[in-house]
């Protein structure tokens, strides 16, 4: 028969002697006495921000592009007084499920909020993530409504729906047609049939009968957004007589779609975008002459906020030749917000970080409207959409009137006629 | 709708096919010979369209003035490659050869991304936004041209095969391995031959495409995906059936976008794929195995 030790009995083992109790109570005062020496040290220590953005794959241009606004945001967070960021870089290579598995490695890796990433379709992917893992999520930019529609509480979205941006873009359109006096009665509808541009179709059917619209759709033409060649489409826009040309797009394919334009003797009376493309540096340089004259209406920045006037500094002096766009505004911002809520939160607890995100109340911003503040759905509801115009290679806003800096050139000029 | 537009788009679709058909041709003549399937011909194309950009934006050369030249290089890229890193694969069981020429493209990719950057390039040449205008038929100059080196290279290379020696050399091989052997011809030389003048061949189409779409890195799997759905339609091995595969799937992609919506043009392309496999699994101009 085996006998027991005397000292590894139960009742030895949790006994407490004087010795051991005068150093737990020791123990004890000390770290009651460091208690707040805790809290600055995690003011401190910079957070932890893992940014997705598809950095490669056919959205790379735009990707990059936001970067810009990730590069000149640690300067200017510093002179507004906010903590530091440890930016964690990911590459969604412009595709749902790397955005996944990429969210999933930075929280992993420690990140301590996520922020990004331009497409709808990844940031609902990220979305999932971060709801699931419990750690706030503040979109730069998707337009997708479903995202701030499924009851998540880490998720947040500094950039308006799809809804948002068609209601705002049929404003600042009968504004320029009452201004220039003038308005097509046909228009065709091109649209990329990704996740964004499936949202905005489906949202033109919902919003635009509110609007009473001038014109009329008499096509609706989906694509590839991967697209090599759009011929086709352009020949079934052409076929269609249409008045105007509303699209829906991204960069590559508002190229290729100009081109063929060109090459199809096809100049309709205006190009009205509702998305990104038209607008790129990159379009305005490939396409040179050829750039003038699309209308975007987009979400844009106020040039009359004292915070744009320092963003254009900024990023006129890491990217020179560079015009700040909707890619820098919304990535800059949305770290805007990631700062701002850790300093108010004191604590990288991502429950302290979301609550603090959703009392966001920045009225010091860039972007159109009365400032950053989250609905209880997590969506900024109270963002403008501007009117701008390309012309000679620079971006002048039309609309708005309030923030306006021109007068829209009407109708465009046909491509045939252009030196 | 009025006919001018079908006629328009079936002559579109036409010319693109044809450049298509090009670059599948060179994926054929490798698989039709070396018996290896070639897993980075859209790399290999892409690289052929950046050393065009490279050219015309800093020495002004003209991508179709520069056809043969770019060529020539990947045709030394091709050999290189056959003669030092897949050769000794050849006898390897068939999942080593894609690995390896998998492992090879996802090179090419992060190279040129490495290089390049992850932007869109182009060529705008003084004829990019040309077109000739025939009644009510607008032809796009670039397709244009475009097609016609195509089919003046693949008439070139069919002109090699069948009255040249070397031709008729790399055409014994691909018929009768041993036989080639046991009559005294340096097979890996010929191999290294054959790799090589597919790569100049997807070299050339790369060329002529640079003209119609922008480039990036990631440009390439597409058109490897692209080159096998029109090797399989042609038929594996056959050259004429690489450029007939390349006209019916350019084709079909511009008449489905058209008649039916532009998003299902992949899907018609991949239907007619199906359809091939299932009712002439040898492809429309293939042989079947012995």
């Amino acid at each position: 028969m085996k006998r027991k030790s005397p000292s590894k009995s139960p009742s030895k083992a949790a006994s407490v002697s004087r010795r051991v109790f005068t150093a737990g109570l020791g123990a004890v005062g000390f770290t009651a006495g460091i208690a707040p020496f805790n809290i600055v040290r995690a003011q401190g220590a910079a957070l932890k921000v893992g940014v997705l953005l598809p950095r490669s794959g056919f959205q790379a241009g735009i990707g990059q592009d936001c970067q810009r606004g990730v590069d000149i945001a640690a300067g200017l967070l510093k002179d507004m007084g906010l903590p530091n960021l440890q930016i964690m870089n990911a590459d969604t290579e412009t595709n749902v499920d790397v955005a996944r598995s990429r969210a999933e490695k930075l929280i992993g890796e420690g990140a301590q909020v996520l922020m990004g990433a331009f497409d709808s379709g990844q940031s609902s992917a990220i979305a999932q993530v971060a709801e699931q893992k419990g750690i706030p999520y503040v979109i730069n930019i998707a337009a997708a409504p479903p995202i701030t529609e499924q009851g998540y509480k880490f998720v947040f979205r500094n950039f308006p729906t799809a809804g948002m941006i068609l209601g705002g873009a049929f404003t600042a359109q009968k504004e320029i047609f009452a201004a220039v006096g003038s308005a097509p009665k046909t228009a065709v509808f091109m649209h990329v049939n990704d996740t964004f541009g499936t949202s905005m179709a489906g949202g033109i059917g919902a919003v635009m009968p509110k609007f009473d619209m001038p014109y009329k759709i008499v096509e609706t033409i989906a694509y590839d957004p991967a697209a090599r060649d759009l011929a086709v489409e352009i020949s079934k826009a052409k076929a269609t007589g249409a008045d105007a040309l509303v699209m829906v797009s991204r960069l590559n394919d508002a190229i290729l779609l100009t081109r063929e334009m060109v090459k199809q003797r096809w100049s309709p009376m205006a190009i009205m975008s509702m998305g990104p493309g038209w607008y790129e540096d990159q379009y305005l340089k490939t396409l040179g002459k050829l750039a003038d004259g699309p209308l975007s209406f987009v979400p844009w920045y106020d040039p009359n906020k004292p915070l744009s006037k320092t963003l254009e500094e900024a990023l006129a002096k890491t990217n020179p030749g560079v015009s700040l766009n909707t890619n820098h505004v919304y990535t800059f911002e949305a770290l805007l917000i990631a700062a701002d809520a850790y300093k108010r939160a004191g604590s990288a607890d991502p429950k302290a970080l979301a609550d603090a995100i959703r009392a966001t109340n920045i009225t010091n911003n860039v972007s159109p409207g009365p400032g950053i503040q989250f609905d209880a759905k997590g969506q900024n509801d109270k963002l403008k959409i501007s009117g701008i115009q390309n012309r000679g290679g620079k971006l002048l806003t039309v609309a708005p009137k309030e923030a306006a800096n021109a007068k829209a050139e009407w109708p465009l000029t046909p491509y045939d006629k252009r030196a | 709708m009025p006919f001018d537009v079908y006629l328009n788009v079936a002559v579109g679709g036409l010319l693109t096919g044809l450049v298509y058909g090009l670059m599948a041709l060179g994926l054929s003549v490798i698989f039709g010979v070396v018996r290896v399937v070639n897993f980075a011909h859209g790399e290999m194309m892409t690289i052929a369209m950046y050393i065009a950009i490279v050219l015309f934006s800093a020495l002004h050369l003209d991508p179709l003035v520069m056809l043969v030249p770019i060529s020539a290089v990947l045709f030394c890229f091709g050999y290189a490659l056959q003669a030092g890193v897949i050769n000794p694969f050849i006898t390897r069981p068939e999942h080593s050869q894609f690995l390896l020429l998998v492992a090879i493209a996802i090179i090419i990719i992060n190279v040129l991304l490495i290089i390049f950057g992850p932007d869109a390039q182009s060529v705008q040449t003084s004829y990019s936004y040309d077109s000739f205008q025939i009644g009510k038929l607008i032809v796009d100059a670039t397709k244009l041209y475009a097609a016609a080196a195509a089919l003046t290279v693949a008439v070139a290379l069919y002109g090699f095969f069948q009255f040249t020696a070397i031709g008729t050399a790399i055409r014994a091989c691909a018929d009768n391995y041993t036989g080639a052997l046991v009559v005294g011809l340096d097979v890996k030389h010929l191999y290294a031959l054959t790799f090589g003048l597919g790569s100049a061949c997807v070299g050339a189409a790369g060329v002529m495409l640079v003209l119609i779409v922008d480039v990036t890195p990631s440009l390439g799997p597409a058109y490897t995906l692209l080159a096998f759905v029109i090797v399989i339609t042609g038929g594996l091995g056959s050259m004429p059936g690489a450029l007939l595969g390349g006209v019916l799937i350019g084709l079909t992609e511009a008449m489905a976008g058209l008649i039916f919506t532009p998003s299902a043009k992949s899907m018609f392309a991949f239907a007619i794929l199906v359809l091939v496999l299932l009712f002439r699994p040898q492809g429309i101009m293939g042989k079947k195995a012995a």
